[in-house]
């Protein structure tokens, strides 16, 4: 349907390597005028380089970049911008403490002769954009106090309205509700129409399906496919993505895993009908002792929120959690932390001391039973030694400042911070996340550990593989809802994909 | 490998010069006060005298008790604006409990000595009290909860004085603010037993290892269960208590009690913390900062009285002291943690 039109970006022979590895390998890639472009592809599959390329925030990479058959070389993101590329970042980047109307016009607001702002011409054109988008909402109203869903709608419109010949959407749908994905659709079919060209990236393959003409498939920095989306299926593109078929390693992916049979041990926690704002819908679950609850979902299906809910550093909207039978209230963390739950954060920032010495990051959790009044350091240090020795952190030395320590011994020092008087649940987010292969195989030990002393586990993340590698049961979350239990049955990483 | 030898080869694997570079901010102001006193002993031969030794604790001592609690404040990466004022209304507190002679006008209640130390107590713990319900439940930062305080506070003492002047306070306040003992007077005994017990209490109990991981990290304090709210509301009371000891030794100490007496103090204490080395972004820091901060406060504002300068100068001087303190604060901060790198 497209032919005969000549593409307004061509790239050929892309290839962007950081530091030796190659994150994109001789990529040819072409838009199109009033084409919606549709990117699917795993984690570090290449997509977001490709589109930072595009949009001029990666600016030193090999191979030929053309605009309207014109070789171009961006040195900035500003030249980018100039030449009518625009993006929205999968991270929300509004001024929550300006108006809605200063956000739509943001760097570009209307002036008169003295250079003033004019204000009510700025809130009448803003609102009108937004009305035509579909959103209804005062213009001079802070951008702060509205929804995060809204407010990633008005970035989105932002970008839309701006007079953008190519737009790159970065996983925008991940905290809309259905009906707003709906209007986000109506709006990007209507700018297809006037012409613009469109690049969408997400993780929803149906999203994919149902909006773009056309889908690129990335694996490994390389394009691996690129057919019509009238042509395909979901299924063949969760195929390509993972490459049925491909080399040894990704074997692992597509082969199924045998979940075993529920223990039928005793319940630790019971969540029932939990419900966060935007976020988390009725959520329902329990986890059990001596097993790992594996809970998967995309970025932004709910997962943090539930975590800081079960540490009681969220408060639920509505719904009941249950300890060991009893319903539980946490008032805070310490409150959370006294009924026996442990959280460690996706995040190793969030949760140690940098400038603090390995043993007070360790001991800090347990100073209260150590200590009544006076501390104890002698004692801390022996613990911390310990957990040091039997997680391997290296180099073992309590007194050096934590901030010495590598990114995978950090992660365990977060580990251990838990493990002098374990908890009856555990809640780990991302624990293996940008960890090299031997400390990935070293916490995965330590929690299987963890589980035969008959912890219950919980373990969140957006990687398949982790939840895969640890987890005896799994739930998906999808937007914010429990979709699918995948209990004594095989799974594998593509069923996984299937069901978020 | 034990602990303790681990713990002395950290710092000297890394070199001698990140070891420096990551104790500037203990460093530096020993060496200002070092420096400072030097200076002076040279510029006057009154200056490095016992006697003015003893000048110099006596002056600093009202400060010192209360930059005690301040000091618990700013380690949790908080503020107190309204130490002063706190201060004031609670040395005029315990004054207003207290029989005054007949020519004083206020219409005051007069209550035995103990009761009426322990009322002042009690309104100055109340009063942090509010701040720390403002600053945690309601979520009011510290520097505006405080401020809207130290409004409050001196308001009431305006209410309790109304303009006039009273002079009585109990006898046990008296001989505290004002007394000595062996030739050493009592506020300096009394500000050193708060100096001694705030290092105690921040370095070898479980509550100042807390005060430390709060101001360190809040995040990760919270993320490892700690209650930080309710340390960040104790330092808030422990702040407006220390401030209501400083404030009725001071009234003892001065001779009298009245409005605005001790607006002074709220800079100087300030001061004293922040000069001495304590990061305004928590967590580093202690006692022993603010104890070598008051000295170089006492010696500056001493020295310069008997440097014989034009005494407009002295303020400006002091202000440029106090922005060096804050460029090497900072400048530390950044520093250590490039050497945490």
């Amino acid at each position: 349907m497209s032919e005969g039109r000549s593409p307004i970006l061509e790239l050929q022979g892309i290839t962007k390597s950081f530091g030796g590895v190659e994150a994109l390998r001789g990529v040819d890639f072409a838009l199109l005028p009033g084409e919606i472009h549709g990117l699917v592809g795993e984690n570090g599959a290449g997509k977001s380089t490709l589109m930072k390329i595009i949009a001029g925030v990666h600016t030193e990479f090999s191979g030929r970049f053309l605009i309207d058959g014109a070789e171009t070389h961006f040195r900035s993101a500003r030249d980018a911008h100039a030449a009518g590329i625009a993006m929205v970042h999968q991270e929300l980047s509004v001024a929550p403490d300006l108006t809605v109307a200063e956000n739509v016009f943001l760097g570009n607001q209307p002036t008169n002769a003295l250079g003033l702002v004019q204000w009510r011409r700025m809130a009448r054109e803003a609102g009108e954009q937004l009305a035509r988008f579909g959103i209804d909402v005062d213009p001079m109203s802070r951008l702060g106090d509205l929804p995060i869903g809204l407010q990633q709608l008005i970035e989105i419109a932002r970008v839309l309205f701006s007079g953008a010949r190519i737009v790159i959407l970065d996983e925008p749908t991940s905290a809309l509700s259905p009906p707003e994905v709906e209007r986000l659709f109506a709006t990007l079919r209507r700018l297809r129409e006037q012409g613009t060209a469109i690049v969408f990236i997400s993780h929803f393959i149906e999203d994919i399906l149902r909006v773009s003409d056309t889908v690129t498939v990335f694996r490994n920095g390389r394009k691996v496919a690129e057919t019509a989306s009238a042509a395909t299926s979901k299924g063949a593109l969760i195929e390509a993505m993972i490459g049925r078929g491909g080399e040894a390693l990704e074997h692992s992916y597509t082969d199924d895993l045998m979940l075993p049979q529920p223990s039928g041990s005793s319940v630790i926690l019971k969540v029932d009908q939990l419900s966060l704002a935007r976020s988390l819908q009725d959520v329902s679950f329990e986890a059990r002792a001596g097993e790992v609850l594996g809970i998967y979902g995309f970025m932004g299906c709910g997962q943090q929120e539930l975590s800081r809910i079960l540490f009681g550093k969220l408060k639920p909207d509505a719904g009941t959690l249950l300890v060991e039978g009893k319903p539980k209230t946490f008032a805070s963390t310490a409150a959370a932390r006294r009924a026996g739950v442990a959280l460690v954060p996706e995040s190793r920032r969030d949760m140690l001391f940098h400038q603090e010495p390995v043993y007070k990051n360790i001991s800090i959790s347990i100073l209260d039973r150590i200590s009544a009044l006076l501390l104890k350091p002698a004692q801390e240090r022996d613990i911390a030694q310990r957990q040091v020795e039997q997680l391997q952190i290296r180099p073992p030395v309590v007194g050096l400042d934590l901030g010495m320590l590598s990114g995978g011994n950090q992660q365990k020092v977060a580990l251990a911070k838990w493990l002098t008087h374990p908890p009856k649940l555990l809640v780990l987010c991302e624990p293996t996340r940008g960890m090299d292969v031997g400390a990935k195989n070293d916490v995965i030990n330590i929690v299987r550990d963890l589980r035969a002393k008959g912890l219950a586990i919980i373990v969140l993340s957006t990687e398949p593989e982790t939840v895969l590698s640890l987890a005896d049961r799994i739930l998906v979350l999808k937007r914010g809802a429990m979709v699918r239990e995948f209990k004594n049955e095989p799974v594998s990483k593509d069923r996984l994909l299937e069901a978020a | 490998m034990s602990s303790e030898t681990a713990l002395a080869a950290g710092p000297r694997s890394r070199g001698l010069a990140p070891f420096l570079r990551s104790q500037m901010r203990n460093i530096a102001p020993f060496l200002t006060l070092i420096f400072l006193s030097g200076f002076f002993a040279f510029a006057s031969p009154s200056f490095a005298t016992l006697d003015n030794l003893g000048n110099i604790l006596t002056q600093v001592s009202v400060t010192g008790i209360i930059a005690v609690g301040l000091t618990f404040v700013i380690l949790c990466a908080e503020i107190d604006l309204s130490i002063a004022s706190i201060a004031n209304v609670t040395g005029i507190a315990v004054a207003y409990f207290t029989l005054q002679e007949s020519y004083v006008n206020i219409a005051n209640i007069p209550l035995p000595g103990a009761v009426a130390i322990i009322l002042s107590i009690l309104l100055c713990a109340l009063l942090g009290l509010v701040n720390a319900l403002g600053l945690t439940v309601i979520g009011i930062p510290s520097f505006i909860m405080t401020l809207a305080m130290m409004q409050i506070a001196a308001g009431i003492s305006a209410l309790l004085v109304r303009g006039q002047i009273a002079y009585k306070v109990p006898s046990l306040i008296t001989t505290l603010g004002s007394g000595s003992i062996g030739g050493i007077p009592w506020i300096v005994i009394v500000a050193a037993i708060m100096l001694l017990g705030g290092h105690l209490v921040l370095t070898y109990t479980r509550f100042g290892r807390y005060v430390y991981m709060v101001g360190g990290n809040r995040e990760a304090a919270e993320y490892s269960g700690l209650n930080v709210k309710l340390i960040l509301g104790a330092v808030m009371v422990i702040s407006a208590v220390c401030s209501g000891i400083g404030g009725m030794l001071g009234v003892a100490h001065f001779g009298s009690a009245q409005q605005n007496e001790f607006d002074t103090y709220l800079l100087d204490s300030i001061a004293a913390v922040v000069v001495g080395g304590t990061s305004l972004f928590g967590g580093r820091g202690g006692i022993g900062n603010t104890i070598v901060g008051l000295f170089v406060l006492g010696v500056l504002n001493n020295g310069l009285d008997h440097v014989n300068i034009d005494s407009f100068l002295k303020i400006l001087i002091r202000g440029l002291i106090l922005l060096a303190a804050l460029v090497i604060n900072v400048y530390a901060q950044r520093l250590r943690e490039k050497a945490a790198e």
